[in-house]
């Protein structure tokens, strides 16, 4: 039986669809950067991009909630004016992880939730996604299958699959229909090709095991013994506040909001920009109390906000297991380390007595 | 990158005119604003609103009026930094953006038909102001009605010719310290903690709400629970640093809580086993 769901590409003719896409919009995709480093970036052929790559330095959130974006214009020149604004862009992106597939779902739930954020929602609609299925582990730091983000599971337009001499693409959207139909690159797919798959699926399952002992479905009752634990103290010693594991985090999206005045002091911008619960201030109030003074609290505060709080509010765990936090922090702060100290740390406790 | 004008965005503002301010204190000033066109803020006592100073920024300030006021609100500032001192420098005739009101006010409802016990401390009194505006409009709905007021000294009184009438109100059992008196201060002196223990109330008819600085809260709830006041009969209102207003830039989050959405005000009873609450 045939599934129309599916086409394949062979490898000859990625070239041909990168090419022929990039005439349509811009494209962005996976390019390494030297040092084992990978980025998204624009592309306009296939040379450049990388089909086996470790996460990129920032994750493609950068293109659905950039680091700066300007939210309202205002001129004081004849009265007040304000005008808001949305900036956007068509594109689409190539190659994203099931990893950062997850991501951007856990960014679309937070700006869906009313009131609903239409500066992301506007800019969320222009861009198509393809992804780009893993059938190995990136590097160590990697804990994708722990939160189940090891497989595709909805989020993209298509999903490719790296069988070898050719690609096995899922159309998931009729975004996704209409690029197979524009770039004319693409060929029906056979029960040999459902066959590979098949079996490609079957060796990823056994390559990929929870990275962490625990079932997922523990990790909360985890959390809620642990807001007291000594880990958190473990990590204050450790963590210099700089904020890059929040920067770098598919998941991450708190902001700050700043005016700019142009240099005739009348006319300016309302931006957001990203911040980051790691810095001091960020909790600090007029009255001088700070209520998260101590980098403890802001460390267990990250980590809450990644496999505690979400879950009563969005069903979902906000940590994708991409390992980018632990990659960059140059305290040597690993997500996976933490996990099983607070694991072991709670042994003793009671939820584990109900298991 | 394309730029479009949005109908829709959270961050649209709304003008405001400043129709009068009064200096309260060296710190504080009280302005008077109405929006523009003649709309309603339509906002509950206790809710707060974003204001705009263009080309500073924004901050969270407390709607200090009652919705029972019509036509225009109020908002009582201390100069604390940017916006709030920028705000200070405008009179009456200039313009400021308003983006809300946002968060949960004062439960009205719940509080109906019981004893009030409003508990301030310093700048307290501004949020609390419009609870206690919005009982005197409605006072057949509500019991005893109880202020107790705490500032440093006399000298930093907000509202100085309002308390006085509450003085003699009948329907008001009003008191007020200070943590040191001036020479011609004529009334008590010692911590707001000191008025409690004097006041008769029906505990399970009564529901103390108390504002004030974090450090008030640890002390008073001490002695309202030694008063057997129902832990869910205690309503607090934080303030937690915000950007938004909206549960998104999570600047005020109070562990899984956004102070923005799911408060400002809470109930002791639902916070009181969350550490980073009090
Ligand atoms: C719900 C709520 C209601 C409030 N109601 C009132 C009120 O009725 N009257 C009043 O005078 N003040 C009120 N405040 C406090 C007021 O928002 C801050 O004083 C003000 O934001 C300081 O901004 P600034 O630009 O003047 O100071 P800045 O120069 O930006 O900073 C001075 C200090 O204020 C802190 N701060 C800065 N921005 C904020 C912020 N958005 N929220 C909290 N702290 C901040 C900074 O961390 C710093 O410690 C309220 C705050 C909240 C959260
Ligand atoms: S990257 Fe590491 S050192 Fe920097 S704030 Fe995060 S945990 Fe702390
Ligand atoms: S917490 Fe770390 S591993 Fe999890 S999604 Fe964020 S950056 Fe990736
Ligand atoms: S102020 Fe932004 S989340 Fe509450």
């Amino acid at each position: 039986m045939k599934d129309l769901q599916y086409v394949i590409l062979k490898k000859e003719n990625l070239d041909g669809f990168i090419s022929r896409m990039s005439r349509l919009r811009k494209v962005s995709a996976p390019v390494a950067k030297g040092n084992g480093e990978y980025a998204f970036e624009e592309v306009d052929s296939s040379d450049r991009i990388e089909l086996k790559y470790k996460p990129t330095i920032m994750p493609p959130k950068k293109y659905f909630m950039p680091q700066e974006e300007t939210l309202l214009e205002f001129s004081t020149a004849k009265g007040l004016a304000t005008k808001p604004v949305v900036e956007y862009e068509k594109m689409t992106l190539f190659g994203v992880h099931t990893c950062d597939l997850a991501g951007i779902q856990c960014l679309n739930a937070v700006f869906s939730v009313r009131p609903r954020d239409y500066n992301y929602l506007t800019r969320k609609r222009q861009i198509d996604i393809i992804g780009l299925e893993c059938g190995d582990y990136c590097d160590e730091h990697a804990s994708c299958s722990m939160v189940s983000a090891h497989m595709p599971s909805g989020g993209y337009d298509l999903f490719f699959t790296d069988l070898g001499d050719y690609f096995i693409v899922h159309m998931n959207t009729q975004a996704g229909e209409e690029m197979i139909e524009a770039t004319k690159c693409f060929e029906s797919a056979e029960e040999t090709h459902f066959d590979d798959l098949q079996s490609f699926r079957k060796k990823k399952r056994d390559t990929f095991k929870s990275e962490v002992q625990i079932e997922p479905r523990f990790i909360p009752g985890l959390f809620d013994a642990c807001f007291e634990s000594s880990i958190w103290k473990e990590l204050d010693a450790k963590c210099l506040a700089c904020g890059n594991c929040t920067n770098v985090c598919p998941t991450c999206y708190c902001f700050d909001i700043i005016d700019e005045v142009g240099l005739d002091l009348k006319n300016g911008k309302r931006y957001r920009k990203w911040d980051s619960c790691q810095l001091e201030p960020f909790a600090k109030v007029a009255g001088g109390e700070n209520f998260r003074k101590e980098r403890a609290a802001r460390q267990r505060h990250r980590y809450y906000r990644k496999f505690r709080y979400p879950v009563a509010k969005y069903s979902k765990f906000f940590c994708t297991g991409c390992g980018r936090c632990s990659r960059s922090c140059m305290a040597g702060i690993h997500l996976k380390d933490t996990l099983n100290a607070l694991i072991k740390e709670s042994d003793s406790k009671i939820w584990k007595k109900w298991l | 990158m394309e730029k479009v004008v949005i109908k829709d965005s959270n961050y649209r503002i709304r003008k405001g005119k400043i129709l009068r301010t009064k200096q309260l204190t060296k710190l504080e000033k009280l302005f008077e604003i109405a929006l523009d066109g003649g709309e309603s803020l339509d906002q509950e006592p206790g809710q707060f609103v974003m204001v705009s100073i263009f080309g500073v920024g924004e901050a969270p300030i407390s709607v200090c009026s009652s919705p029972t006021k019509r036509g225009s609100f109020e908002l009582c500032v201390r100069d604390a930094g940017k916006v709030t001192g920028a705000m200070h420098r405008l009179e009456a005739g200039d313009e400021i953006g308003i983006r809300g009101p946002y968060g949960k006010g004062f439960p009205i409802r719940i509080l109906e038909g019981n004893d009030l016990l409003m508990v301030a401390g310093g700048l307290g009194i501004a949020p609390l102001r419009s609870l206690i505006k919005y009982a005197f409009d409605n006072r057949r709905d509500f019991g005893k009605i109880h202020i107790m007021l705490g500032c440093k000294t006399s000298d930093d009184l907000l509202f100085e010719d309002e308390l006085n009438q509450w003085f003699k109100r009948m329907d008001v059992h009003y008191e007020c310290t200070v943590d040191r008196a001036a020479s011609d201060w004529d009334g008590h002196v010692g911590q707001i903690t000191t008025l409690l223990p004097g006041v008769h109330l029906e505990t399970e008819r009564t529901f103390a709400i108390v504002v004030g600085p974090p450090v008030m809260y640890k002390f008073v709830l001490r002695e309202l629970i030694k008063k057997n006041i129902p832990e869910n009969q205690i309503i607090l209102s934080f303030e937690r640093h915000m950007k938004c207003g909206m549960g998104k830039c999570g600047r005020c989050q109070i562990q899984n809580l956004y102070c923005c959405q799911d408060g400002p005000v809470f109930n002791y009873a639902d916070i009181k086993n969350m550490s980073e609450a009090l």
